[in-house]
């Protein structure tokens, strides 16, 4: 049996286990199959992780996160978890392709996947216009007039990674401000090909067999009006990544995974959650990280916790007499 | 990127429209982290059912006329071609798994 399986392979993910790999736990890191590397395998430009003042683009990033974890011994394994079972001593894990794992703790960094807006044409458009990756996509859009929703910092990026291509970019927001940072704002406002749709909410997602226009609703009037784009890119935000868990770890309101205090400690000894999946607000690569850090420590001292009763126990003194005998 | 056989605009029609295989073709780009994720996929899956689907990958950068001629707007995007004719689209990477499930009525 293992003394640690990592699940994700995020910031969170990789901090956790480059930590408990110089811990000597040899830990197993599940990376999952198309999505190692996790959100910021999406994204190009990083300037804001500590220790890289020229910035690094998100996929060397993670590679780099990556060699670290291995250098210390971590096991990194590409496949997806399908099942887990957490109560009991003994920890089950089980993938798609690599079989059954066990372990005597867990770490969840899981993160969080894209929000869609819920509308019923946005399934059926998806890949016809709508999309959830400027990176991936963005090419495809060249001298087109696409529209971006969201008033977040990656609604900011891809809006202004899109002017690259787009002949034109809306960034439609529910309000009259925007939540992103300043100078993700500022970057948006100087650039002439962004013009900003306030307080209007998507309705419809229009077209036949690609994306035609949108419907919008202006959010203090009730009005609807018709904004003829050719692409839709959707930045509204992340719903924490919890079907593993369901009915065996307690969430929060929020949806992520409930822990006890600044720990990671979920509510089921020897599993502990890091990362997007415990944090609805802050979600930054860096926060990530340190909710990593903190999972494995949690994990150390719940091990060490665990070697010590084992030590102590009567039968385990008994056998040692024996032995000394 | 996966082992596939590269196609390009000129070879396309030989080399998908009019094969008599199904041909499934993996639209990708250089740049696209997700196609390299499902590279490796696609690869064991023409490993183990190459009998019954070829599949070839097609760089989206070089051959903008066959990406804008079946309006590509993701990628990765894999399309079966039976007779010359898109029979099946899968759009984004997706596990194995999930992979064979939407191909089941091919392989």
């Amino acid at each position: 049996m293992r003394e640690i399986i990592i699940i994700g392979s995020g910031p969170a993910g990789f901090t956790a286990a480059i930590y408990a790999a110089r811990a000597g736990l040899k830990p197993l890191l599940l990376a999952s199959s198309v999505e190692a590397g996790g959100e910021l395998m999406n994204t190009t430009e990083v300037e804001n992780f500590p220790g890289f003042p020229e910035g690094i683009q998100g996929p060397a990033l993670m590679m780099k996160l990556q060699e670290q974890a291995e250098k210390f011994g971590t096991e990194v394994v590409l496949d997806d978890v399908t099942s887990v079972k957490l109560d009991g001593d003994v920890k089950v894990v089980e993938t798609g392709y690599s079989g059954t794992f066990e372990a005597r703790s867990v770490i969840f960094a899981t993160g969080s996947a894209y929000r869609k807006l819920g509308l019923p044409d946005e399934e059926r458009l998806s890949g016809r216009g709508v999309s959830w990756c400027a990176t991936c996509d963005g090419f495809f859009f060249k001298t087109k007039t696409i529209a971006v929703v969201g008033g977040g910092d990656s609604a900011m990026e891809e809006a202004t990674f899109l002017t690259r291509f787009a002949e034109k970019v809306y960034v439609v927001h529910r309000k009259d401000t925007l939540r992103a940072s300043k100078i993700m704002q500022d970057r948006a406002f100087l650039n002439d090909k962004i013009e900003f749709v306030w307080n209007s909410e998507v309705v419809g997602i229009n077209g036949e067999n690609a994306v035609e226009g949108l419907t919008l609703r202006d959010t203090r009037t009730g009005l609807q009006s018709e904004l003829p784009v050719q692409g839709l890119f959707v930045a509204i935000g992340n719903d924490p990544r919890v079907h593993l868990v369901h009915n065996q770890l307690d969430l929060t309101a929020d949806g992520t995974i409930a822990v006890d205090g600044r720990s990671s400690r979920t509510n089921l000894p020897g599993v502990f959650a890091a990362g997007d999946v415990i944090d609805a607000h802050y979600r930054q690569a860096a926060t990530a990280a340190a909710s990593g850090t903190v999972a494995a420590l949690d994990a150390e001292e719940y091990l060490a916790a665990l070697d010590q009763v084992e030590h102590e126990s009567p039968a385990k003194l008994a056998a040692d007499l024996v032995a000394a005998e | 990127m996966s082992n596939a056989k590269a196609v390009s605009d000129a070879s396309f029609k030989a080399d998908v429209l009019d094969s008599e295989k199904t041909i499934l073709v993996d639209f990708w780009a250089e740049w696209c982290g997700p196609c390299r994720a499902v590279a490796p996929i696609l690869d064991q899956i023409a490993a183990e059912h190459g009998d019954k689907i070829e599949i070839v990958k097609l760089n989206v950068d070089d051959n903008p006329e066959t990406a804008m001629k079946y309006q590509i707007t993701s990628i990765p995007a894999l399309k079966v071609y039976k007779g010359g004719e898109v029979v099946k689209t899968i759009i984004g990477a997706k596990p194995k798994a999930a992979l064979e499930s939407d191909l089941a009525a091919f392989i």
